[in-house]
C-alpha cells in the first residue's frame, strides 16, 4: 500500500515544505524571545525547546502523510469526519475549560484541542460529501449535508464557545461550496437570510457569549474604554508593533513581551514581539512568505488531478488563509480579539502538529498530481 | 468554473494582504515613534525617593523631632493565585478574614501592589523577611515618618507635618515631592519647610507589566533636608508643661539682646504625633471645636488688656516726658471721682502717699490715674506705640493680632464718641480698649530690660541688630529696672522670687466682670498676667505669661514666670540642684482676692 517511487522524490514540493519549515523555525525564535527571562540569571522557560520536539513530531507527520496516497483520506474521510464530531461531543462532556471555555481534553501530561482535528475531518469528509455526489458534473447539497456538514459542527463548536474555530467552519463552507461550483443561488441566498437575520441573532448571540467574549468586543469597537482592562490587549498589541519602527528594535531586544505588558505573547499575540523585533521590513518577509504559501497551495488546487484533491487543497489552504488573517487583523487592531493562533509560528504543539499533517497533504496533493492509477485498497 | 473561483481567490488573497501591509505601514512607520515612546513609558518607572527631613534642634541642641523608620507590607497581585492565605495571615498577624477583605477591597489593577499592614514594628519586620521567600511578591516597604518625642510640649511651636492638600499638588510650591509626601503644616514645620524639606531623589526603573521591578537604570540620591537650629531653650517649655493646669494661657520669653524666641508655649496643646499618621476626622473635628481652642495659638492670636502690666509704660512715659517727679508723691486714698463716676484702686482702703517708685511697686492705681490725667491720652498713645503695642511684632510662625492702643481718633472712628477723661484714666492702667497679645507685652519687657531697643522677635539662633530704639534717659531705665526688681523682692510680684538671680517684673489682673456682680464661676475670673525679666543687672530672659480665667496675676501668673526662670538659670546656677517648690505667699493668696494690681 506504500507507495514511494523515484517521482514522488523527485516531485516532491520542496517549496511548500520549505515555506512552513521556515515560519516554524522563526516561530520558534521568537517564542525564545517573547519568554525570555527579564531577570539576569533566570532561567529561560523551555517554551522554545518544547516547541523544536513537535516541530521534530511534526516533519515526521508530515512525511508519513506524504508517503500515503491522499486517496486514503477520501475513503476514511466519513469516518474521520464521525471520529472528529464524537470528539467535539465529548470535549462538552468531559473537557477542561480555560478562560471561561470548554475546549480542551487531557490525555496523560499532553492537553488536546478536539478542533485542531476536526478542522481537518471537516474539509476531509465535506470535500467527500461534496464530490460523491458527483452525477454529470453537478451535485445537490441537500438537507443532510447542511444538517451534517453545517448545523451540527457549528452548534458543537459554539456551544464551546469558540469563536475562532466558527468563523473557519463558515469560510469553508463556503469556499468549498464556491469551489464545488455548487448552488451559487443557494449560497448567495444562505448569505442574504444571515445577513438580514445578523442583527436578530446578533442578540441573542450577544446574550449567549461569555463575559470575556463581550469585554474584547467593546474592546474592539473602542480599545480606550479602559486601558488597563478590557482594552488593554489591543492596546498594547498596537503599542508593541507600532514600536518596531521600520528595521524593529533588533532580535531579543523587545520589551513589551518579555516585561509582560503584552498577554498571550508566545501564542496568539506572537506576530506582535515578532513585528518589534524585526521592524515594518521583518513583517514584510513574514507576510511574504504567507503570501507564497496561499499562492503555492491555490495553484496546488488547480493542478490537482482529481475534484477531491482540488477541494482539499482549497480547503487547507482557506484555512490557513483564515486564520493567518483573523491572528493578524487581531493583533493589528482591526478586528475584535478571537482567540486564534498564527498557523506554524505561534507556540502551541498540537496545532503545530495538525498544521503540519494539513501542510503534508497540500503537499501529497500536488506530488502527485501525475499519478493516474489509484493504488489497490483491500 | 473552479478555475474562475480560484482566480478570485487569487484577487482576494492580494486584496487582503495589501491591506494588512498598509496597516502595518500605519502602525510601525506612520506612527512608529508615538508607539515606540509609549513602550517606552510603560517600560520605565520614576519613583521618586523622599529625603529625610532636617531634624528642628533647640538652642542647646537638643533634638525637638525624630525621624523614625515606618514600615509597611505589600504583595504585588500577581501572586495572589498561588499564596498561603492562612500562613500569610498567620505571618502578618492578621486573621485571614481581615486578610481576605483587604484583597478583595483592593483596587483590581495588575499594576497596584496591594497593601496589606502598616505600622509594623521591627519584631513584624524581621518575622516577615524572615519568611519572604516561602511568598513571592511579598515586600516590605520603608517611609520615614515624623515623631514628636516632646508631645504636646512645644506642639504650638513645632508643628506638625500632613499630606500636600489636593489640589494644591501642582503647584510649584509642592512640584518634584513625592506623590504622598508629608509637607510642614504648622508651625515651625510649615514655616521652615523649604528647608527642612530637602530634594527628593529619584530612582528610572525598568518594570514589567506586573509592576514588578527589573533592573535599575538610573538613582540620584535624595538631599537630606537642612537642620533648623532654634533659639527655643526647651528646658522652659518642658518646665512649664503643667504650670498651667486646666487653664488656657501662653508664655513667651524672649532673649531681650536678641529678640531670639526662648519659649513660647500656648495652652491647650495638642500632640503632634497624632497628625503624623494622618489625622482622622473626627479627631481633627474635635480639635477644631474644642471649646478650649486647643489650636489657637494664644501667644500671638489672643488679646486682652494688658492690666497694671501696661504701668510700666505709663511710668517710663511719665519720667520721659517730666510730668511727674520720681520724688512726687500723689496721695491714694482708695479712689478718685470724675463727674459721676468713682475709679477706685484696688486696695479698697487705698496706698495713702506714694511716690512713683512705691506706687509701682504697689501697683497703686489712683497714682496712674493722675500721671495718666497729666500726660493726656495723646502722648500716652505715642510711648504705648513706641514700644509696639497696636501692632503686630512679625514673628512670622503664624497670623499674628495686633492688640489696640486706643486714642481719641480711634474713639471718634470706631465709637463715634468724644474722648472723656475717664478713658485716659482707665488706659493708663491698662483697661479699657487697651488690648496686648502675650508676644507684645514679652516684647515691651524686653525693651524696658535692654534699655529701650526693639528686636524683631525670631525663632532662629543668632545674633540679630534692633530693628529701632525708643530713646530712653538712662536714669530713667536705672529707676524703672529698680522699681521691678523691688516688685518683686518685696511688691505684688513676690511669688516669682528666686534666691539666686534677681527678677523683675509686674503683674496684672483683668477684671472680667464688676466686682460688685456677684457673679461667680470660672467664666467670670480675672485673667492673670506677669511679665518679667531676669537677672536685673544684665538681663537675659523676659517674657510675658497670660492665664485666661486664672485670677490674680501675682498669685497665678508670678509662679509660672518663676518656674520658667529657674529652669532657664537653673541649670547653669544652681549646679544641677532641683527647682525650688513654688508656694505663693500669704499676701499673695490676699491679692488673689482682690484685683487690678
Amino acid at each position: 500500500m506504500l507507495n514511494i517511487d523515484r517521482r514522488l522524490v523527485k516531485g516532491f514540493d520542496w517549496l511548500t515544505f520549505g515555506i512552513v519549515f521556515l515560519l516554524a523555525v522563526i516561530g520558534i525564535l521568537t517564542i525564545a524571545s517573547a519568554t525570555r527571562p527579564v531577570i539576569e540569571g533566570a532561567e529561560r522557560p523551555d517554551f522554545y525547546l518544547k516547541q523544536i520536539i513537535w516541530l521534530c513530531f511534526s516533519m515526521i507527520a508530515l512525511f508519513v502523510v506524504v508517503a500515503f496516497d491522499y486517496i486514503w483520506l477520501q475513503r476514511f474521510a466519513y469516518v474521520f469526519y464521525a471520529f472528529g464530531l464524537l470528539l467535539l461531543l465529548f470535549v462538552l462532556v468531559a473537557g477542561k475549560s480555560s478562560l471561561g471555555a470548554q475546549r480542551w481534553i487531557s490525555i496523560g501530561p499532553l492537553t488536546f484541542q478536539p478542533s485542531e482535528f476536526f478542522r481537518l475531518a471537516f474539509i476531509a469528509g465535506f470535500s467527500a460529501y461534496l464530490t460523491s455526489g458527483l452525477a454529470g458534473g453537478h451535485a445537490r447539497l441537500g438537507w443532510k449535508g447542511i444538517v451534517l456538514f453545517g448545523l451540527l459542527p457549528m452548534g458543537l463548536i459554539m456551544k464551546q464557545p469558540d469563536l475562532g474555530t466558527a468563523i473557519l467552519l463558515m469560510a469553508l463552507f463556503v469556499v468549498l461550496c464556491l469551489v464545488r461550483g455548487l448552488s451559487r443561488r443557494l449560497l448567495v441566498l444562505v448569505l442574504a437570510i444571515s445577513l438580514l437575520a445578523a442583527p436578530f441573532v446578533g442578540h441573542i448571540f450577544w446574550d449567549h457569549l461569555k463575559e470575556y467574549q463581550k469585554n474584547r468586543l467593546i474592546a474592539f469597537l473602542d480599545p480606550d474604554v479602559d486601558p488597563s482592562g478590557i482594552g488593554y490587549q489591543i492596546n498594547q498589541s498596537k503599542i508593541t508593533i507600532g514600536s518596531g519602527g521600520l528595521a524593529g528594535k533588533g532580535y531579543q531586544q523587545g520589551t513589551q513581551g518579555p516585561l509582560r505588558f503584552l498577554p498571550e505573547k508566545h501564542t496568539d499575540f506572537i506576530f506582535a514581539v515578532f513585528a518589534e523585533e524585526w521592524g515594518f521590513l521583518g513583517s514584510l518577509v513574514l507576510v511574504g512568505l504567507y503570501l507564497m504559501l496561499f499562492l503555492r497551495g491555490l495553484d496546488t488546487a488547480l493542478k490537482a488531478k482529481d475534484e477531491y484533491g482540488r477541494l482539499v487543497a482549497t480547503g487547507i489552504t482557506a484555512m490557513f488563509f483564515t486564520y493567518f488573517t483573523v491572528n493578524i487583523c487581531m493583533t493589528l487592531g482591526m478586528m475584535p480579539v478571537v482567540g486564534v493562533p498564527l498557523p506554524f509560528v505561534s507556540y502551541g504543539g498540537t496545532a503545530l502538529l495538525s498544521n503540519f499533517i494539513a501542510a503534508g497533504i497540500l503537499i501529497c496533493i500536488r506530488t502527485r498530481r501525475f499519478e493516474l492509477f489509484y493504488p489497490q485498497i483491500w | 468554473m473552479q478555475q474562475r473561483v480560484v482566480q478570485v481567490g487569487f484577487v482576494i488573497i492580494a486584496v487582503v494582504l495589501a491591506v494588512l501591509v498598509v496597516r502595518l505601514f500605519q502602525l510601525q512607520i506612520y506612527d512608529g515613534a508615538r508607539y515606540r515612546k509609549l513602550a517606552e513609558e510603560n517600560r520605565f518607572r520614576i519613583i521618586k525617593i523622599p529625603a529625610p527631613r532636617g531634624i528642628i534642634y533647640d538652642r542647646n541642641g537638643i533634638p525637638l523631632v525624630e525621624n523614625v523608620p515606618y514600615f509597611s507590607v505589600s504583595i504585588v497581585p500577581d501572586s495572589l493565585k498561588s499564596l498561603d492565605i492562612d500562613r500569610l495571615a498567620s505571618v502578618l498577624g492578621l486573621s485571614v478574614e481581615e486578610l481576605q477583605s483587604l484583597i478583595a477591597r483592593a483596587e483590581r489593577s495588575p499594576f497596584v501592589p496591594i497593601r496589606l499592614k502598616h505600622g509594623l514594628d521591627f519584631n513584624e519586620v524581621a518575622r516577615i523577611e524572615a519568611r519572604k521567600s516561602d511568598f513571592p511578591g511579598l515586600f516590605i516597604e520603608t517611609e520615614i515618618g515624623r515623631e514628636y518625642p516632646l508631645g504636646k510640649v512645644a506642639a504650638h511651636l513645632i508643628g506638625y507635618l500632613g499630606r500636600v492638600p489636593k489640589g494644591q499638588a501642582s503647584s510649584p510650591e509642592f512640584k518634584n515631592l513625592p506623590p504622598d509626601a508629608m509637607v510642614g503644616q504648622w508651625g515651625v514645620e510649615k514655616l521652615y519647610d523649604a528647608d527642612l524639606r530637602g530634594t527628593a531623589g529619584e530612582r528610572i526603573i525598568e518594570v514589567n507589566a506586573l509592576g514588578r521591578e527589573l533592573r535599575l537604570v538610573q538613582q540620584r540620591q535624595p538631599v537630606v533636608g537642612k537642620d533648623v537650629h532654634l533659639s527655643i531653650d526647651v528646658g522652659i517649655q518642658k518646665a512649664v508643661e503643667h504650670s498651667f493646669g486646666e487653664k488656657a494661657g501662653a508664655i513667651v520669653a524672649i532673649n531681650p539682646q536678641s529678640g531670639e524666641i526662648l519659649a513660647l508655649e500656648s495652652f491647650p496643646s495638642f500632640d503632634p504625633n497624632v497628625f503624623a499618621q494622618g489625622i482622622s476626622g473626627a479627631d481633627w473635628k474635635e480639635l477644631m471645636e474644642s471649646k478650649k481652642k486647643p489650636m489657637l495659638n494664644r501667644v500671638l492670636q489672643s488679646q486682652y488688656p494688658p492690666g497694671s502690666t501696661f504701668k510700666i509704660i505709663t511710668a517710663i512715659a511719665a519720667l520721659e516726658e517730666g510730668v511727674i517727679d520720681p520724688a512726687t508723691r500723689v496721695n491714694c486714698g482708695g479712689g478718685i471721682a470724675h463727674g459721676s463716676h468713682f475709679f477706685g484702686c484696688w486696695k479698697k482702703g487705698g496706698h495713702g502717699p506714694m511716690d512713683w517708685h512705691d506706687a509701682l511697686v504697689n501697683s497703686c492705681d489712683v497714682y496712674f490715674y493722675e500721671v495718666g490725667k497729666r500726660l493726656g491720652i495723646d502722648r500716652l498713645h505715642k510711648w504705648a506705640v513706641a514700644f509696639g503695642l497696636g501692632r503686630e511684632t512679625g514673628l512670622p510662625l503664624m497670623k499674628e493680632r495686633p492688640g489696640l492702643m486706643p486714642n481719641e481718633e480711634w474713639k471718634k472712628e470706631r465709637r463715634n464718641l468724644p474722648w472723656y477723661l475717664g478713658d485716659t484714666y482707665i488706659s493708663s492702667i491698662g483697661q479699657g480698649a487697651v488690648t496686648t497679645t502675650p508676644i507684645q507685652m514679652a516684647q515691651v519687657m524686653a525693651s524696658v530690660a535692654n534699655g529701650g531697643r526693639i528686636y524683631k522677635p525670631t525663632l532662629i539662633k543668632g545674633a540679630y541688630d534692633p530693628v529701632r530704639t525708643v530713646a530712653l534717659k538712662p536714669d530713667t531705665v536705672q529707676r524703672i529696672r529698680k522699681a521691678l526688681h523691688d516688685t518683686v523682692a518685696v511688691g505684688t510680684g513676690k511669688n516669682a522670687f528666686l534666691p539666686y538671680v534677681s527678677v523683675g517684673g509686674k503683674t496684672g489682673t483683668v477684671q472680667v466682670v464688676s466686682k460688685t456682680s456677684g457673679l461667680k464661676g470660672e467664666k467670670y475670673m480675672d485673667h492673670a498676667w506677669f511679665v518679667a525679666f531676669a537677672p536685673t543687672d544684665a538681663p537675659e530672659i523676659a517674657m510675658a505669661v497670660f492665664v485666661e480665667h486664672g485670677g490674680g496675676g501675682g498669685a497665678v501668673a508670678a509662679p509660672i514666670a518663676k518656674t520658667a526662670i529657674d529652669a532657664y538659670f537653673g541649670p547653669k546656677r544652681r549646679g544641677g540642684r532641683p527647682a525650688e517648690k513654688s508656694v505663693p505667699s500669704r499676701a499673695a493668696e490676699q491679692e488673689a482676692g482682690s484685683a487690678q494690681h
